[in-house]
């Protein structure tokens, strides 16, 4: 038994901590959020030049074939560290293309996705709340016409996976007539979402798409729980630090009883957490048995506590923490996000409760 | 990462299963207590011939002293329990006592207290906690007076588990008046038939009676049954063992807990249909097994890191307080679906009864009160898990 992290897995969480906190410096997330998004497109080169876009596609591709475990882990220190930009969607398109893909599909996009060079966004959520395979409705032999809704990084993006009905996939490159890309205001800045309508677009069928989209999915479930849980124990480092900091009565808040014991549930919440994603990657990993069980749990329960955390660190600030110059609010959003984004808690729980077989 | 044992250790355990085949029966009909406590003794004898139990224990002392190999440990774990077959003795504080006794007992306290402790020939019971010494234990003022060649011990303890049934007990006691409070206390081995001690069992919420309070008057310790140096009984008294520590005890526990409770909602009816059908049981139950499933994986995690020599961080610091809160909210899931139930007294409800979960619902407190209160665990992770100031209040 090895349930544990191997010197490499480390390095690249430690290389990827360094490069997004080089290139967002002090200020990059407020930047972000005012509506520079210069650091942003920094940030994205960085992480192509390090190489971790393509963590999980294929050598012979141009990624580092790795698995989804180190994907999790690159994206619990983006969640760790809010990084922004497209890399959520990025990676699962990348996924949705190598497991569902023809090899002619595979050999013209995975080279420049792994690189960065092309971005690609995933096209999944239709109206009231239908993120999955079996709601999907959007069909189309080679032209494609319909909304998608809650696309991250639409604008961005060179080419479009978008989830069909069947529950299959199909690309649409960005650039052809009959796309159409509007911003939402979206809570989280740091993954701007959009409606993109597709009239009569060009569409390229993915053969395997059915087969690869439940996988596709559960990789997002554990991706998003993987940034959860890295914004949660942000939020609990960051408090307790303050606390540390902060002087009231002539002394440190932390001296007072009642504030250490709010720092110690937030961390009870969001430790533990840990093993769960870890295990849920892990277990996609594998294709054990109870990986699409463990993905649904773990997305529900990790956004769920780590949005509770993500609301009681600003609550530990008192009013410094309400306030849009504070980091504290750029957190929360990011862990709204995750709690709402691929379907709520309360969907996938249900799942986890079907899955589980009661 | 890989989460199976191997098949190195799957060849183990199949030796330690057919171990248990040959030489245990879980029960045999019409057996009286005494041919049941002889073939307990016959098969922690022969396991520790084998090699599967104290096996951090030496040889001299009636051990098995095999190195230290967390994932075997936790294998004959696994296996006796599966088999309902008599593992380490851990009554009265067993396991606690022999660490102290192996780290810090002298050669002739070892050879007369470990072998018999390890074979339940002695019962044991723990003289901590006083009325006016709960989590400020270090104020505990039971005090023991060398006079001649014997310790005088005057004072009370409380919370005694199984004081009526214990031959010893291993006591912290004053011996330095003068001394800064941890300094002043000693570790002493207290033989509980005499006359000056009186014995009051206690009856908890539940009816029952398991603990006790302890009265000391000029009861007597022969002067050599100081374990460690005098003065030094606090430091002596947070000794555990070592060897393998790292389990999933805890964690086996409350898996089987949990499924228990999934059956208990599917055993329920409401409106004539189950109520593990209804959507809000489902998502209570689902939110639930969130917490179950974070704990499991946090346990392998903990276990992998100890098994293997690495510092297993701050999860070791939650374990009983996250254990604590599932506890509870799995009593307040059952609540909810004893309905009338919950009116009725469960008694001492044990098996497959419904009544059971009331029990539970009581007995779940236990957790968060015995062994250092929710409130101090919460202290232990402030202090050490998130390097807050040390409380300003001495600890």
């Amino acid at each position: 038994m090895k349930f544990s992290l191997t010197h490499e897995q480390l390095s690249i969480q430690d290389a990827v901590q360094d490069v997004v906190k080089g290139t967002l410096g002090e200020r990059g997330l407020h930047e972000i959020y005012d509506g520079d998004r210069e650091k942003e497109a920094q940030l994205w080169r960085e992480l192509g030049a390090l190489g971790v876009l393509g963590a999980a596609i294929p050598e012979e591709h141009g990624g580092l074939g790795l698995g989804l475990l180190d994907l999790a882990l690159i994206s619990e220190v983006l969640g760790y560290t809010c990084a922004p930009g497209p890399f959520l969607g990025h990676v699962l398109s990348a996924l949705a293309i190598e497991l569902g893909g023809d090899d002619k599909q595979r050999a013209e996009w995975l080279p420049k996705l792994a690189s960065g060079e092309a971005i690609a966004a995933i096209a999944l959520a239709e109206t009231d709340g239908h993120w999955l395979p079996e709601q999907w409705t959007l069909s189309g032999k080679d032209k494609l016409s319909g909304v998608k809704n809650h696309v991250v990084c639409a604008d961005q993006a060179a080419l479009f996976v978008v989830g069909l009905a069947g529950g299959g996939f199909g690309l649409v490159d960005a650039k052809a007539p009959g796309v159409l890309i509007e911003a939402l205001e979206g809570i989280d800045r740091t993954r701007p979402v959009f409606r993109v309508s597709f009239d009569n677009a060009p569409l390229s069928i993915l053969p395997k798409g059915a087969a690869a989209a439940p996988r596709v999915i559960d990789a997002g479930l554990a991706l998003i729980a993987a940034d959860g849980f890295g914004g949660g124990r942000s939020c609990v480092e960051r408090a307790s630090e303050y606390a540390k900091q902060r002087e009231q009565f002539g002394q440190a808040i932390a001296n007072f009883q009642g504030l250490r014991h709010q720092l110690a549930n937030m961390a009870l919440d969001v430790e533990p957490c840990r093993g769960l994603y870890w295990f849920a990657a892990h277990a996609w990993d594998k294709e054990d048995d109870g990986a699409r069980h463990a993905a649904a749990l773990a997305k529900a329960h990790i956004t769920d506590r780590c949005l509770q955390v993500a609301r009681d660190h600003i609550e530990a600030h008192g009013g410094i923490g309400f306030t849009w110059e504070y980091d504290a609010h750029i957190w929360m959003k990011r862990a709204m996000f995750n709690f709402a984004w691929l379907g709520g808690v309360r969907e996938h729980r249900a799942r986890a409760a079907d899955l589980a077989a009661w | 990462m890989d989460i199976s044992f191997g098949p190195e250790q799957d060849a183990f355990r199949e030796e330690v299963r057919a171990f248990l085949n040959e030489n245990w029966k879980a029960k045999v009909e019409g057996e009286s207590r005494p041919d049941r406590a002889k073939r307990e003794r016959r098969l922690r004898e022969l396991a520790v011939e084998r090699g599967y139990l104290y096996r951090g224990v030496p040889k001299a002392y009636g051990g098995s002293e095999q190195p230290a190999d967390a994932l075997r440990g936790e294998i004959i774990r696994e296996e006796f329990a599966r088999v309902r077959a008599p593992y380490e003795n851990a009554a009265g504080g067993a396991t606690q006592l022999l660490g102290t006794l192996l780290e810090w007992g002298n050669e002739e306290q070892k050879l007369k207290f470990v072998k018999p402790t390890l074979y339940g020939d002695i019962a044991w019971c723990q003289g901590y906690s006083e009325p006016n010494a709960g989590s400020d234990l270090a104020s505990l003022r039971t005090k023991a007076e060398l006079v001649g060649d014997e310790w005088v011990i005057n004072g009370q303890k409380i919370w005694t588990s199984g004081a009526f049934k214990a031959d010893y007990i291993f006591l912290l006691v004053r011996t330095e008046p003068g001394a800064p409070k941890h300094q002043g206390i000693s570790y002493l081995l207290v033989d509980m038939k005499q006359p000056g001690i009186t014995i009051r069992p206690l009856k908890q919420l539940t009816g029952a009676s398991e603990f006790c309070e302890v009265f000391f008057d000029n009861a007597k310790a022969p002067a050599d049954r100081l374990v460690g140096e005098r003065g030094r009984g606090w430091v002596v008294s947070r000794t555990t063992l070592k060897h393998e520590r790292a389990s999933m005890r805890g964690l086996n526990y409350q898996e089987a807990r949990f499924r228990d409770l999934v059956r208990l909602a599917k055993e329920t009816t409401r409106d004539g249909k189950p109520a593990i059908e209804d959507p809000a049981v489902r998502q209570r139950i689902a939110a639930l097994e969130g917490f179950i499933a974070a704990m499991r994986y946090s346990a392998y995690r903990q276990f992998s890191m100890e098994a293997s020599g690495e510092e297993p961080g701050s999860f070791s610091l939650m374990r009983k307080l996250y254990s604590s809160n599932i506890a509870a909210e799995m009593a307040a899931i059952a609540r909810d679906l004893l309905g009338d139930d919950f009116l009725l007294s469960p008694g001492e409800a044990e098996g497959k009864s419904r009544l059971k979960w009331a029990h539970t619902y009581l007995t779940s407190l236990i957790l968060a009160i015995a062994g250092g209160s929710s409130n101090i665990q919460r202290n232990i992770i402030a202090e050490r898990g998130l390097g807050l100031p040390r409380d300003r209040i001495e600890p």
